[in-house]
């Protein structure tokens, strides 16, 4: 085990944490290792539930009433936190170590203003005035960037945005400069381009005050961004540790690898190199298998081997990297470098006639303005323009993206086609009809059939006290599509059978499925009337990675299938890229750019596409990326700015015709339109802002080769050592066996 | 906020009108019967008659109404039929006394319902969230009815401690007070603790307490500073609504105890038909309930700075 | 394969949420409070229903005036709780009365439920119009003060067993459905409701599959509270002289009727006091454990 040494900041050996319910003891965390030296950062990766988030508490001794410590050490800067009472923790928490939340409105009080919250860090620990603590807050927040300290010093957290409130609890976290930074998801609850400039500022801050980083995410991707070394986590165990480079390069647990595989990274494609997604689903702390966690829905199981004794971290000795561990028994075994190529290509969907035209489309709702102001002007109506000129066809068998932040009119959108809305002014051409004046009530059964929608949220989307045979019996009777209940019920079988679902869920209930499981539900009820179009609204959103990558996939194949066009409503420029044609970007319920995928993400490029592109973390550290942040915040849709809508925070605005004057759409070849005041020629001139290496995948499997060989080397040298003890004979043999191995390393193909 | 408030006190006085008007139909729709009612029944036809004419009772609805509404806003009941006096000289007097016995019954019950509510609700789950708890819900199952005839057993019949009647004839008597003040308390403070203990358990499981205990501060601060201030928003609400709850308290503890308060007023107006003394118990306990509703509301929204500054 | 068609297609039916308030009851086991209130009210409810059985005496026969506890009756049989002021035995009063409250006070809450669900529902899923009339009518109704509301509709319309429930719904409907309302506010913008809306579904179908079977939990909790204070009602009704009209046994006339003889002959009212407290008691006890229970998953 590590040794004790003082140069580490934290030191955690074996630590598990349990949590005890009712049912008995559930363990959260089980057998945690790591070590964190002053100004290194470290990320814990992980799908929810797989226990990342206990660490976190768990190093500030805070488990709550239900849970504890029940083995191992944490030594923080050399004291054990597991043995410090109440009040000695007390001094650590917050002076010392300090924590930065996922959801920042929550982790505010909203009863006192952040002046208070914030001085009252100083006060406590370090017992300063009142004065002087309120200079070093107003200082702090200067240096996390916050415009008119003075001003949120005296505001309350619901009068700041999202971004500005996460920016308030790192300062709070920063201000007694602790020794240790615990971040969990701090920007999951944040839109891209914000989590761009929170990320930037972060690194930045850490690297002034020399603090050590312990970064909770999910992303894989922004660890790439923000990470030293990296602790693969399942199901409460770590699988895998080791540096960004060394890990990105050959991941060698099955399931690091797998996660790889379910991201859509800049070089898959929907048709020639699809994602792989991990079988099965994440087990339940108390329903973890014997052996290996991963085994169930590990594709390298070895019966006998992975469901016996508990793996333990086996160290991978490579020269450069001299810390990599991975809790598997067949690692060196499994090549996983091959896998890494993704799954069987596809053949692509026939593009058809034309489905869905939107002809400027417009969306205002009204709302009443109740402020001082407006009562005595007499404008007590406002308007909120959701949807402004939209403009966009669809075909048959085409996937469209619609991609934006949180805000951007999106979902106003999707309730227009639905018919939960109706269009203030244009037209919605579904197969030629209007239908954006035609609330759902008085669409007919067939058009009602033709147009379904896949919900955001699998906890949401079945009504709870429904079976799922009847849930979706339901909508097969009212499409009309069958009323004979055999027939009905042969129905219901079928689309089970299409969402790979197993046929006796028809008598299950949703509390008893999965997200992911639940998730298909919603697309099998959606395909129930053969629709000619479908809407996703953020399908995958609340999805963990692996599972995403499956229902993607899915939607995918039985889009391929029935040929219906898709749309596909995201946040998520990456999922997007991956499976759309066509992509719409909007911001503030307007279109800032539309055209095909490749048009889109190669210049010319909208100002705020760039940023956009820009600021997705990709996770492959061979991929070269521009670094724009965007200052500022999203403006408020009751508010918006008069000229062009991005103009408050776009780096290249060109004067004050931005901030007054609604810029034209500029069509660039066939499809391809911008709307923005800087002319075409301009755009042009714009770099790639993500350059993937044309001989990428060639690039990294010889990476992955050569390092593997190298493993290998040093473990025949190992085994040559050891047998030069033993008899001659026995020697050479075991060189024979590991050179074998390193020849049996297959050439990986180049992409197609 | 201005703007909240006028709405808020525009939304009363709309209610107070459309309560008067429901009050007025309810009980002077058949005219014969309010004569009847007045006269006692065993008035001639004529003088009935004659006495409906007299007052008013011929003219148009709206027109009655609108009179009636007049002397109302300022002050003239009527005269009730079982005292033979103005109700005014009936009705302010008892009122009053019912004040007396509701200040104390709110200066007692709302500190202590108030502490045990974040005492239990401060460690969910504890030895004394579960004594408290469980004792407050057997506390407000206790009728008040009942818990006048059990109190009485034992402090009146059993100790011979406290007097039976609480009639104040020979003036006031602090002792005569106890029985009915604690009555009031034993049923209400059960429900604002509840309350309270929900509120305060709520927020010790919210994010901000969390943080406020991860910065390190002292958890006496923590409590104090971060916890109590919103632990304490819903309540006020709540404590404000006992006050229409105690309204209705009064008029069984009032009745048992002989006390000559509001309540047992409205209840011998009531069993008499007395219809004046009716109509102007009935709209002061509508305007109070409905006044302390728009304090409450207004006060909820003065506390809670997310709606304060919206 | 047929065969489970037959079973499992129809939607909610009163068997399924019957089987699943069954299950829910046995989660109680989860919570000491909440088994002491379903015992008391089980002791209760037995009670009512075998009355006759075990009723020792006719409650309404003058039998022996002002006998104490446990006094024997000269033609046979024990006056186990004494006997009041007209000769009734106390305890026979006490039997037959929980009949009298177990079926008044769940009839009224019943018929507030209706009442109050379908002004709920319709106040929040339609909202606009609907809204702002359902809402401010109750109100209305909810800035009387209860007691002073009651007292004058039984005023108003007099004293009996229907003006009794008649009074109970109106004023009871309007809490509710500010309960309904609340709930329905929330579930009409989950997910499934969108579902339903775009595929066509009538409001009615929203209101009654979507959202009602979804507001159970807390609506069943805010019943046993509300049983609880029916109860309460129906006593203090009953103590004030409005309530049921004699000689029926009802515990709240019971001990309005003897009150005053309570210096001297205390078990006259102090049983009846008992019954109705412990009866209230177990409802709320219920309502704790139901709420205890249901927060847990």
């Amino acid at each position: 085990m590590i040794e004790s040494n003082d140069e580490y900041v934290l030191e955690i050996n074996n630590l598990c944490l349990s949590y005890f319910v009712r049912a008995g003891e559930i363990p959260a965390v089980v057998d945690f290792s790591c070590t964190l030296k002053a100004g290194e950062s470290i990320g814990l990766v992980g799908e929810s539930g797989c226990g990342k988030s206990t660490v976190a508490l768990g190093i500030m001794n805070y488990m709550g009433n239900n849970g504890g410590i029940v083995g191992g050490s944490i030594k923080f800067k050399g004291r054990d936190m597991v043995a410090l009472n109440e009040e000695e923790l007390r001094h650590i928490r917050g002076s010392e170590i300090s924590m930065i939340y996922q959801e920042p409105m929550v982790a505010l009080n909203p009863s006192l203003t952040l002046g208070s919250q914030l001085m009252e860090v100083l006060i406590v620990h370090e017992g300063v005035s009142q004065a002087e603590a309120r200079k070093r807050s107003i200082q702090m927040l200067d240096d996390v960037k916050l415009p008119d300290a003075e001003r949120v010093m005296n505001a309350y957290p619901h009068q700041i945005s999202g971004g500005q409130q996460q920016r308030v609890v790192i300062a709070m976290a920063l201000l007694s400069s602790p020794a240790l930074l615990l971040l969990d998801e701090p920007t999951t609850a944040l839109d891209v381009t914000v989590e761009a400039g929170i990320v930037e500022l972060i690194a930045e801050l850490s690297k002034k005050y020399g603090t050590a980083l312990l970064y909770i995410s999910h992303n894989l991707g922004l660890m790439l961004e923000v990470c030293d070394r990296i602790c693969v986590m399942y199901s409460g165990e770590v699988v895998e540790e080791g540096s960004i480079d060394s890990i990105f390069t050959w991941p060698k647990h099955p399931y690091t690898h797998g996660l790889f595989g379910c991201i859509p990274l800049p070089h898959a494609d929907k048709n020639a190199r699809p994602l792989t997604a991990i079988t099965g689903q994440l087990p339940l702390p108390h329903e973890r298998p014997p052996g290996c966690n991963f085994g169930p829905r590990c594709s390298f199981f070895k019966e006998g081997l992975c469901d016996g004794d508990d793996p333990h971290m086996e160290e991978v000795t490579t020269d450069n990297d001299p810390v990599h561990r991975v809790r598997c028994y067949r690692w060196n075994e499994v090549d996983t470098s091959v896998a890494m190529s993704a799954g069987i290509g596809k053949d692509a969907a026939e593009i058809g006639e034309t489905v869905l035209e939107i002809d400027n489309m417009k969306k205002y709702y009204e709302v009443q303005d109740t402020s001082m102001g407006a009562l005595f002007s007499g404008g007590m109506t406002k308007y909120v323009k959701a949807n402004e000129s939209i403009n966009f066809t669809a075909k048959r068998g085409q996937t469209v993206g619609i991609v934006g932040e949180s805000g951007c009119g999106k979902s106003t959108f999707a309730k227009v086609l639905m018919g939960l809305e109706t269009a203030t002014s244009g037209e919605v051409r579904l197969a030629g009809t209007n239908i954006g004046d035609l609330p759902v009530k008085t669409r007919t059964p067939k058009q009602l059939g033709s147009l379904q929608m896949v919900f955001q949220n699998p906890n949401d989307t079945l009504n709870p006290s429904i079976t799922i045979g009847s849930a979706i019996s339901r909508v097969i009777t009212k499409f009309g599509v069958e009323s004979d209940p055999e027939k009905v019920y042969e129905r219901v079988m079928q689309l089970l059978d299409i969402v790979k679902l197993p046929r006796d869920f028809y008598i299950r209930r949703p509390r008893q499925l999965s997200g992911g499981q639940k998730q298909r539900v919603g697309i099998a009820r959606a395909f129930a009337g053969n629709p000619a179009m479908v809407i996703a609204d953020e399908p995958i959103s609340a999805l963990d990675v692996s599972v995403a990558a499956a229902v993607t996939e899915l939607l995918m194949d039985i889009q391929r299938e029935h040929k219906t066009t898709l749309l596909f409503i995201s946040h998520d420029l990456s999922a997007v890229r991956y499976l759309a044609d066509r992509i719409v970007v909007m911001y503030l319920g307007q279109i800032m750019e539309r055209g095909t995928t490749d048009e889109v993400f190669s210049p010319p490029y909208h100002p705020y596409t760039e940023a956009l592109l820009s600021a997705v973390p990709i996770a492959d550290p061979e991929i070269e990326k521009r670094h724009i942040v965007l200052e500022g915040n999203l403006p408020s849709v009751l508010d918006p700015p008069r000229g062009c809508p991005f103009c408050t925070r776009c780096p290249s605005r060109i004067g004050e015709i931005c901030d007054d004057v609604p810029p034209a759409v500029q069509i660039d070849g066939e499809s391809h339109a911008i709307a923005c005041h800087i002319p075409l020629e301009e755009l042009r001139k714009a770099e790639p802002v993500v350059k993937v290496p044309s001989d990428l995948q060639k690039k990294r499997s010889l990476l992955a080769k050569e390092a593997r060989a190298k493993v290998m080397a040093a473990e025949a040298a190992a085994a040559e050592a050891a047998a030069a003890e033993a008899k001659a004979k026995a020697a050479a043999a075991a060189a024979a066996v590991a050179e074998a191995r390193v020849d049996a390393v297959p050439v990986d193909k180049e992409p197609g | 906020m201005l703007i909240m408030i006028s709405k808020r006190i525009g939304f009363m006085i709309l209610t107070m009108l459309v309560v008067s008007m429901l009050l007025f139909m309810l009980l002077e729709f058949s005219p014969g019967n309010v004569a009847t009612k007045v006269l006692g029944p065993y008035s001639s036809e004529e003088a009935r008659q004659l006495w409906l004419e007299r007052h008013g009772y011929f003219e148009p609805l709206w027109w009655r109404y609108g009179t009636w509404l007049g002397n109302f806003v300022s002050g003239e009941f009527g005269d009730s039929v079982r005292f033979r006096v103005p109700v005014s000289e009936v009705l302010w007097p008892r009122l009053w006394n019912t004040a007396i016995l509701g200040f104390w019954t709110f200066a007692i019950m709302i500190p202590l319902s108030l502490i045990l509510g974040v005492l239990a609700g401060m460690r969910e789950g504890s030895r004394l969230d579960r004594v408290i708890s469980v004792g407050s819900i057997i506390t407000t199952s206790v009728p008040e009815f009942a818990s006048t005839v059990l109190l009485s057993a034992i402090f009146v019949f059993g100790l011979k401690w406290l007097p039976g009647t609480s009639s104040m004839t020979s003036g006031f008597d602090v002792k005569q007070m106890i029985l009915p003040v604690m009555v009031l308390i034993i049923y209400d403070f059960g429900y604002v603790a509840r309350m309270t203990r929900a509120s305060m358990a709520e927020v010790m499981t919210t994010h901000y307490i969390r943080t406020a205990v991860l910065k390190g501060l002292p958890y006496k601060q923590v409590i104090l500073k971060h916890a109590l201030r919103n632990a304490l928003i819903a309540p006020f609400t709540v404590i404000m609504l006992q006050i229409n709850w105690l309204l209705s308290g009064v008029i069984v503890v009032e009745f048992f105890f002989a006390y000559k308060g509001f309540g047992a007023l409205l209840l011998e107006a009531s069993l008499n038909q007395d219809i004046f003394v009716i109509e102007a118990c009935a709209m002061v306990a509508v305007f109070v309930a409905v006044a302390s509703q728009t304090i409450a509301d207004i006060g909820y929204t003065y506390l809670n700075p997310r709606i304060r500054f919206s | 394969m047929s065969n489970i068609v037959e079973t499992v297609t129809p939607a909610p039916t009163l068997g399924f949420a019957f089987i699943r308030a069954i299950k829910s009851f046995a989660l109680l086991r989860e919570s000491t409070p909440g088994m002491v209130g379903a015992g008391l009210v089980l002791f209760w409810v037995i009670v009512a229903i075998l009355a006759p059985l075990i009723a020792p005496f006719d409650p309404l026969a003058t039998l022996q005036p002002m006998a104490k506890p446990g006094t024997e009756f000269v033609k046979g049989g024990t006056f186990w709780l004494g006997t009041d002021h007209l000769g009734r035995d106390i305890l026979s009063r006490i039997i037959f009365g929980s009949q009298t409250v177990l079926f008044y006070a769940p009839l009224a809450t019943v018929f507030a439920y209706t009442l109050g669900i379908l002004m709920g529902l319709a106040a929040g899923y339609h909202l606009g119009w609907w809204d702002i009339v359902l809402s401010r009518i109750s109100d209305i109704i909810l800035s009387f003060p209860v007691l002073v509301l009651y007292i004058i509709i039984i005023a108003t319309i007099g004293s009996s067993g229907i003006n009794i429930i008649i009074a109970i719904t109106f004023a009871s409907a309007p809490g509710i459905m500010r309960i309904v309302r609340g709930l329905v506010l929330d579930l009409r913008n989950r997910e499934y409701v969108a579902a339903a809306q775009t595929r066509g579904e009538s409001s009615l179908y929203i209101m009654l599959v979507e959202i009602l079977p979804n507001a159970r939990g807390p609506l069943i909790v805010d019943a046993c509270l509300r049983l609880g204070y029916v109860i309460i009602t129906i006593g203090v009704l009953g103590f004030l002289g409005l309530g049921l009209p004699p000689p029926d046994p009802d515990w709240g006339g019971m001990i309005n009727e003897t009150r005053k003889m309570a210096m001297i002959f205390p078990h006259m009212t102090i049983f009846p006091c008992i019954a109705i407290s412990s009866l209230i008691l177990g409802f709320n006890l219920l309502a704790d454990g139901l709420r205890e229970v249901s927060l847990r998953d």
